[in-house]
């Protein structure tokens, strides 16, 4: 009955001591640049940071909007092809053997240098940065997932198989549900990655989103908008990452379930 | 013959080494339609290896094993099988455990969630068809993995130390409980242990096994009338029984030490 307020409580305690020296850091903050005396233009206080918002607030949805879709959309055609490439890797041993080294390999290069050459291929539109973030999220989906199939329990196949299943049915059953746990984790490393890669293909050229908001507001020495933009980006990335958190909660509920206290007893009621 | 359910002849495997290590030295069995056969033996005599030649998962090197006439080598699915660990799925709710190796076999989903809904009841598990593996006991886990071998649409089961984890007064109620649930459809089983009261109580006949490599030592027709009761065990019957089987055991593990 009181579950929910209780959570509450307890998520404050764990929260406030950080909470707090946030709080104190932004005060501090304020009064360095009043006591300094310091120029807008080399750094403006957080009350002239929060009065930018306040006046930029028509014109910040829409940014964020383009760099919230290039960064959702990327991240879901990287774990969309990532899975789907980690399967193939799985069960074809030629296709590991012919394109898990490029895959690995083509980490050298980082996905965020071809944003030059996709703007000239694709265009200037949201296309564009949702490569560059599909890129950035890909290899860390392929690599855990691969993981993750790999390390399923050889004895759990083997019941499988011994129910007659083929492979297939070993796929579904046992290899990709085992396999869950570690394409959330690939799927956090990606999201951590999704909205900077988003940011920094705006950055090359874009018509709208929060790095073509930065790189206009450096233009006019708006110090002030960057820092709006920099909190806006903060929030969007803690949004996506705490979104995925509880996808794999939602997607494993198993694994979030109070066990049985000893082996022989009834279970706690 | 074709009247035998399970019919094994000279079956021969050795683990590849260096070296190779024997584990099956030509084992001969066989089991009539609806019978309850043990193989009691020695830890690591080759028990498992035998049965997982039955289940189809390993290829021996000789010999030949047949289900119902069929040839079972190489060929998983003929009978339904249940390995040593409970070896639940840790993302499926306990109904959906025990309904997997009968949709696998087949089964409709909507007949199999039937038929399991029925059988929890009779194994003890009613009331828990939705929670996760992970909040059962022991001995709940054990019962829905012997559930979902039971519920698999086959006349042949093979069940590897279904109780071996358990503790002894655990499994001394699973013994009377096993035996009531097998009484009623009265299907093939060959039941691996290396408990040799645990295979008076339950068999109709219990082989004893020779140490690694495994060879079937002898043979002991049990014909206790059924259903036995727990307190057979102080039978002066059941004990002289004990005594034979024990000395068999003992008997042959001492001369493949002289060896």
């Amino acid at each position: 009955m009181t579950a929910i307020p209780r959570r509450m409580a307890a998520l404050a305690r764990e929260y406030a001591p950080a909470l707090a020296l946030l709080v104190a850091l932004v005060g501090l903050w304020e009064a360095l640049v009043r006591a300094l005396d310091a120029r807008p233009y080399i750094l403006p206080a957080p009350s002239a940071i929060w009065a930018a918002f306040l006046e930029t607030r028509e014109l910040l949805p829409a940014h964020l909007e383009a760099t919230a879709t290039e960064a959702l959309a990327g991240l879901g055609a990287a774990a969309v092809g990532g899975v789907a490439l980690a399967v193939l890797i799985a069960s074809v041993p030629l296709v590991r053997r012919v394109l898990y080294p490029i895959v690995v390999a083509s980490q050298t290069v980082p996905p965020l240098v071809l944003a030059p050459l996709l703007i000239v291929w694709v265009g200037i539109g949201i296309e564009s940065k949702l490569i560059v973030v599909a890129l950035v999220g890909f290899f860390p989906i392929v690599v855990s997932t691969v993981d993750g199939l790999a390390s399923a329990d050889r004895e759990l196949v083997a019941l499988v198989r011994g129910m007659g299943a083929g492979k297939l049915a070993v796929l579904r059953h046992v290899l990709i549900p085992s396999a869950v746990p570690a394409f959330f984790a690939g799927l956090k490393i990606a999201a951590a990655y999704a909205v900077i890669g988003a940011v920094i293909g705006e950055w090359v050229a874009a018509k709208e989103g929060l790095g073509i908001f930065i790189i206009r507001s450096q233009a006019s020495f708006r110090l002030d908008q960057i820092f709006v933009a920099i909190a806006v980006i903060a929030l969007l990335s803690i949004a996506l990452f705490v979104t995925v958190h509880l996808l794999a909660r939602l997607a494993s509920p198993w694994n979030y379930v109070d066990h049985a206290a000893d082996s022989k007893g009834e279970p706690r009621p | 013959m074709d009247g035998a359910a399970v019919a094994i002849r000279g079956l021969r495997h050795a683990f590849p080494g260096p070296p190779p290590v024997p584990a099956l030295d030509g084992v001969e069995l066989e089991a009539a339609r609806g019978q309850f056969v043990s193989l009691v033996g020695p830890s690591g005599c080759g028990k498992s290896t035998l049965l997982r030649a039955l289940a189809g998962l390993l290829l021996p090197d000789a010999g030949e094993a047949l289900i119902e006439g069929r040839s079972a080598l190489g060929r998983p699915g003929l009978a339904a099988y249940m390995p040593q660990r409970d070896l639940l799925l840790p993302w499926r709710r306990a109904l959906a455990n025990a309904t997997l190796g009968a949709t696998i076999a087949g089964v409709g989903r909507a007949e199999a969630r039937r038929r399991a809904l029925d059988l929890f009841e009779r194994f003890g598990l009613a009331g828990f068809e939705r929670s996760w593996p992970s909040q059962l006991s022991g001995g709940m886990r054990q019962r829905l993995a012997l559930l979902r071998t039971f519920l698999m649409p086959r006349d042949v089961l093979l069940l590897d130390e279904p109780f071996g984890a358990l503790d002894a007064i655990t499994r001394r109620e699973m013994h009377q409980w096993l035996q009531e649930v097998w009484r009623r459809d009265a299907r093939t089983v060959l039941f691996v242990t290396h408990d040799v009261e645990e295979a008076l109580v339950l068999s109709d006949a219990v082989c004893v096994l020779t140490p690694r490599p495994a060879r079937v030592a002898a043979r002991l027709a049990i014909d206790y009338p059924r259903p036995r009761a727990p307190a057979l065990v102080t039978d002066p019957a059941f004990v002289a029984d004990k005594a034979r089987l024990l000395a068999a055991l003992d008997q042959h593990g001492a001369r493949s030490g002289d060896a």
